[in-house]
């Protein structure tokens, strides 16, 4: 697999790490926050197609990546700096 | 028998000015440059090669290529030794040795042939069958058995002496199969100036044109492939890679190949790989990977004699070998015909064409008819007879029933050919089938992939050669270069019919998969068990699994299979190819990475002088460690830390701890955003002061501790553990980034750019007054516990830190990586009058957990910051990472177990890390199990083990008696349940 890191360019998978689709942190002050942190880092989607996600170039320029890919092909559909493009 | 008998007088590609020496089975032959080990085998008349699987039936050669399931022998001696290498594909080289495999005590009387009579005990479904029986049968009876008689080959043993290696390539277009469609492809898309790279596994260009004698561009087809690789030679965008197979298509137009670099040397020249590991990313590729051709499945079709029929061309035109002296030919289909002519033509006597079709092109008939070959249509071969040296006649059915002896000691057969399309299906696309190729052809394909030539079953050498100029301009094109429009090289269009037919019924053994043994009762015993699906199939016979994956055999199996159901092969399918597609060795995968090189090694700066030092070395994360430092006269390693923990606790001792991960943080939120990755505060840590921290995992559980020490109201430095150093940094840059990128903090690593060295013992402050008194000050006014300070040292910037882990009077003293080795020296230097030593990471364990620090045992990815005494650290006044899950019921229940420390009842008594904690009296059961030791270590300070350990409600139960309990090693000891604190539990020693 291919990503296109938009600082580096077309890199290999090998150069980065997977870190799971790109749920939001919950709000920590709401009543059930116990809940959604809980359902934030356990209970993930899995669509079967495209899927956004989370990708740390670490060894390249250690950006943390938004890369939209379809689990079904690994076709990348698109990669943006997780800085810029917000969850 | 005389040697290279079989060998024609003239033609071929082999070079008879240069001949070259071998041995088969220890016994000498001679054959020529430009040999393979299986075509010097048949000039010298050698025709049992090996022994098969399961049966061990006698074996020959088959084919001329890599498809070959038959021809396996072990190669080269000793540590070079290779088992089931194809002789088929070795290149011959002087000084060959080969083995054939899977016989014992000779290839000529087997005993494992015996395995013929307990042929019931290997027929499909076997290993399920038995593994329903009582297991100490299957242990002690079958598998033994099994293991003896079946397998193939045998490895070394030995370490690979030869080195391999691995390399990255890019192009526009990559094309796999250097055939004519390969070559065309090529030759069309290398004149536009795209980057071309072209592997082909032989070692020298031209597939088939080499083996068969039809003309491309009015000259001879191997000649025209000699001149298009010059031309392409001469080409600066093309690479042409031989002796090379792609072996797996990847995500993104990623390839997988292995260069067979030296294989057809004796041993790899000096400094050079045996095997190089490509990865190619290709914007484009054409596959032109040719066609397999089929075996037709009938009784003793494995007799060595019996080959396939493109396969004796290769020996007859390519090698010049005769492999037989009396054939026939048995086919369905047109290609095979040609086989006939040729060897007519060389002087072989064709005792007949037997065709199971009823009516061929009348040309092909003319063609026999001049060449006075008898023709049989409509007619089969139904058995082979044969002796020790392979064939000797076989039965022919001819079409009005009547059945007729025929003695011949070579049959070429073949049923047809398959695009080899193996390549196509490792993304997860499925071929098609297709009636009018009686066969699977490519359909939906991997991104960026076009299919040319007989792979895409295009078996006629025009066609092949239009396609593969067509395909080459259309991937070239599509990567953004323009084509000069040229002619696709020109040959005949010769006939290329054939009806397809997959099996006869037979009496005796047919064999659909050679390599494996599977035949065509198994499949039929197969369909009446009801495994029917080809994927079943594949599972309950074995079929196809042997490592030619099935290559000459899946399709008879299906077709039969299709048959024996009643649908048709479109219903049936095909079962999927997955990368490799042919063998790779381990080794070209991992390249230098073995053994001391299976990773790189970190050293730090002070290395050379610890080597000089008598330090003995220990792996930490990726970097080596100074572990001890002997002195002379220690003989064990437990009295060297003892003297250096009481050299440290009683004088100095210096340790190199830059190993430490350290990120630099800065910008005018960085107080704000270490607040929200550590449990405690750190805007409010006052500038020159340094905080120990703990950060959780999201989940709430304990990910990593250090320290952060604040230079500037915009600026701190987070120390992480050695092995942790890469994930915290990660981990923060995710906060940074993904969670909080609002905040105005920026981070780098600056582990390598800072040599730091710990100085601990009640001495160290003396040592540090002598040593850096003129430029900074170093008393406990200027300088209390947990201060820190920059200065500049000899014109280099510095740090110092007033932290200890030892729980001694300790600094820790930081300069840049280049002064490193230089300051550990006047470090040194300036401590020999306070009796300085050295201390290594044994013996800083020992301290830690003499004072009750935990360390990478405790933080194991399973404790809470609760669990490790630390609870009372987590902020009540903001919010954290892990802060909200950390809260949950099972992370915050009494039950959990908790630091505790131990010391054991008999002082005597040794301590084991991994035991079990359990009450005394109380059976060793799960049910009772209440914790488990993490650290132990010999406190030379208290003069016996001690411990740490995990124990529910351990805090409550100091003074209450244990049992740690190691049945693994035979530990059972009892301890008492104390502080985990061992030694100066009031912190006098390091406020000092
Ligand atoms: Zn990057």
């Amino acid at each position: 697999m291919r990503i296109p890191c938009p600082f580096c360019g077309e890199r290999d998978v090998s150069e980065f790490a997977y870190h799971g689709d790109t749920a939001k942190r919950p709000d920590p002050a709401t009543d059930d926050g116990q809940r959604r942190f809980f359902e934030a880092v356990y209970l993930r989607d899995n669509p079967a197609g495209p899927h956004r996600e989370l990708w740390y170039h670490a060894q390249g320029c250690r950006s943390w990546l938004i890369v939209t890919r379809d689990v079904r092909t690994h076709e990348v559909l698109g990669a943006a700096l997780a800085t810029r493009g917000a969850a | 028998m005389m040697p290279d008998s079989n060998r024609l007088a003239s033609g071929g590609l082999i070079d008879r000015s240069k001949t070259i020496g071998f041995s088969f089975d220890g016994r000498s032959y001679r054959g020529y440059a430009g040999d393979t080990l299986a075509s010097a085998l048949l000039a010298n008349d050698v025709r049992l090669v090996g022994r098969s699987f399961k049966y061990h039936r006698p074996r020959g050669i088959m084919t001329a290529g890599p498809e070959e399931p038959n021809a396996l022998v072990e190669l080269r001696a000793g540590a070079r030794r290779e088992p089931n290498t194809r002789a088929t594909t070795i290149a011959l080289f002087d000084g060959l040795e080969a083995w054939s495999q899977n016989r014992w005590p000779s290839l000529r009387y087997d005993v494992g042939a015996i395995n013929w009579l307990l042929s019931p005990l290997f027929v499909a479904g076997f290993y399920y069958k038995t593994f329903m029986w009582p297991a100490a049968f299957w242990e002690k009876v079958y598998e033994p058995a099994i293991r003896r008689a079946a397998g193939l080959g045998r490895a070394s043993g030995e370490a690979d002496p030869d080195t391999y290696e691995k390399i990255n390539a890019f192009c526009d277009v990559l094309i796999i199969g250097g055939g004519a469609a390969g070559l065309a492809a090529a030759l069309a898309a290398g004149r536009s100036g795209a980057r071309i790279m072209l592997c082909d596994e032989d070692c020298t260009l031209g597939g088939r044109l080499n083996s068969d004698l039809g003309e491309v561009d009015g000259r001879p087809g191997a000649d025209w492939a000699r001149h298009v690789t010059a031309e392409l030679e001469a080409l600066p965008n093309v690479r042409i890679l031989s002796r090379t197979s792609v072996f797996g298509v990847y995500d993104g137009g990623t390839y997988g190949a292995l260069e067979r670099v030296s294989d057809h040397l004796a041993e790899p020249q000096p400094h050079q790989s045996r095997q190089r590991y490509w990865k190619i990313v290709a914007k484009r590729a054409v596959l032109a990977s040719g066609a397999i051709e089929r075996p037709i499945v009938f009784g003793g079709n494995d007799r060595p004699g019996v080959m396939m029929a493109a396969g004796v061309r290769s020996y007859l035109n390519r090698y010049a070998v005769k492999p037989g002296r009396r054939a026939a030919v048995y086919t369905g289909c047109d290609d095979a015909w040609t086989t006939a002519f040729d060897l007519a033509r060389s002087g072989v006597t064709v005792t007949a064409i037997i065709d199971h079709r009823a009516t061929v092109a009348p040309q092909l008939r003319a063609e026999a008819t001049r060449l006075a070959i008898p023709v049989h249509l409509g007619a089969d071969v139904t058995q082979t007879r044969g002796g020790r040296r392979g064939l000797q006649a076989i039965t022919l059915r001819r079409a009005d029933g009547r059945e007729q002896g025929l003695p011949v000691d070579l049959l070429a057969m073949s049923a047809g050919w398959s695009p080899h399309l193996a390549l196509t299906t490792h993304l997860g696309h499925r071929p098609r089938w297709s009636e009018a190729h009686a066969a699977f052809v490519p359909d939906a394909l991997p991104p960026g992939m076009s299919v040319a030539g007989a792979a895409a079953g295009a078996f006629g050498l025009a066609e092949a050669l239009r396609q593969g100029t067509a395909l080459g301009t259309a991937a070239a094109e599509a990567t953004g270069f323009a084509i000069t429009a040229a002619p696709a090289p020109r040959a005949d269009d010769e006939p290329i019919a054939l009806a397809p037919f997959w099996h006869l019924g037979s009496s005796s053994k047919a064999f659909i998969d050679f390599q494996h043994d599977v035949t065509s009762a198994d499949v039929a015993l197969a369909a009446r068990e009801g495994f029917r699906s080809v994927e079943l199939l594949k599972r309950y016979t074995t079929l196809g699994m042997a490592t030619d994956q099935g290559k000459t055999s899946n399709i008879n199996g299906q077709a039969m299979m299709a048959e024996l159901t009643g649908r048709s092969m479109a219903e049936i399918g095909t079962t999927m190819f997955r990368a490799p597609a042919t063998p790779v060795a381990i080794g070209a995968l991992a390249g230098h990475h073995r053994g001391r090189d299976f990773r790189p090694t970190r050293l730090t700066a002070g290395h050379g002088w610890a080597e000089q030092s008598n330090a003995s070395f220990v792996e930490a994360g990726a970097w080596l460690r100074a572990q001890w430092f002997a002195q002379p006269g220690e003989t064990d390693w437990l009295t060297t830390v003892s003297r250096e923990v009481r050299d440290v606790r009683s004088k100095v001792g210096v340790c190199d701890v830059s190993t430490l991960g350290k990120i630099d943080v800065q910008g005018s939120d960085a107080g704000t955003f270490l607040d929200r990755v550590y449990i405690n505060m750190f805007s409010t840590l006052p500038v020159g002061k340094t905080r120990y921290g703990v950060m959780l995992r999201e989940d709430g559980l304990v990910m990593d501790d250090g320290t952060a020490a604040r230079f500037a109201p915009d600026h701190y430095v987070v120390s992480t553990t050695t092995a942790n150093a890469a994930k915290v940094m990660q981990h923060l840059e995710h906060a940074r980034q993904v969670l909080w990128p609002e905040l105005d903090v920026q981070l780098v690593s600056v582990t390598e750019q800072w040599s730091q060295y710990s100085i601990a013992g009640p001495g160290a402050r003396q040592l540090l007054d002598r040593l850096l008194g003129d430029v900074v000050d170093v008393s406990d006014a200027a300088l209390p516990y947990l201060g820190c300070v920059e200065f500049t040292w000899r014109d280099v910037p510095a740090r110092l830190f007033r932290v200890s882990f030892s729980g001694e009077l300790g600094y820790e003293i930081a300069v840049p990586a280049q002064y490193g080795d230089a300051a550990i020296r006047a470090i040194m230097e300036a401590g020999a009058e306070f009796g300085i030593i050295p201390y290594g990471t044994e013996a800083l364990g020992v301290m830690r957990i003499e004072k009750g620090h935990v360390a990478g045992n405790e933080i194991n990815g399973t404790t809470t910051a609760a669990d490790l005494g630390l609870g009372r650290m987590m902020s009540q006044k903001k919010d954290y990472i892990g802060r909200v899950l950390a809260h949950r019921p099972g992370l915050t229940d009494p039950d959990r177990p908790t630091l505790v420390g131990l010391r054991p009842i008999n002082p005597m008594a040794r301590l084991r890390a991994g035991a079990h904690m359990l009450a005394l009296g109380a059976a060793p059961t799960t049910e009772n199990d209440e914790g488990y030791v993490t650290s132990i270590a010999f406190s030379p300070a208290l003069g016996h083990w001690i411990g740490l350990a995990l124990v529910k409600r351990g805090p409550a139960r100091h003074g209450e008696r244990m049992r740690a309990y190691d049945p693994v090693r035979d530990g059972d000891t009892e301890v008492e349940l104390v502080s985990p604190v061992f030694i100066d539990p009031q912190g006098a020693r390091l406020h000092g």
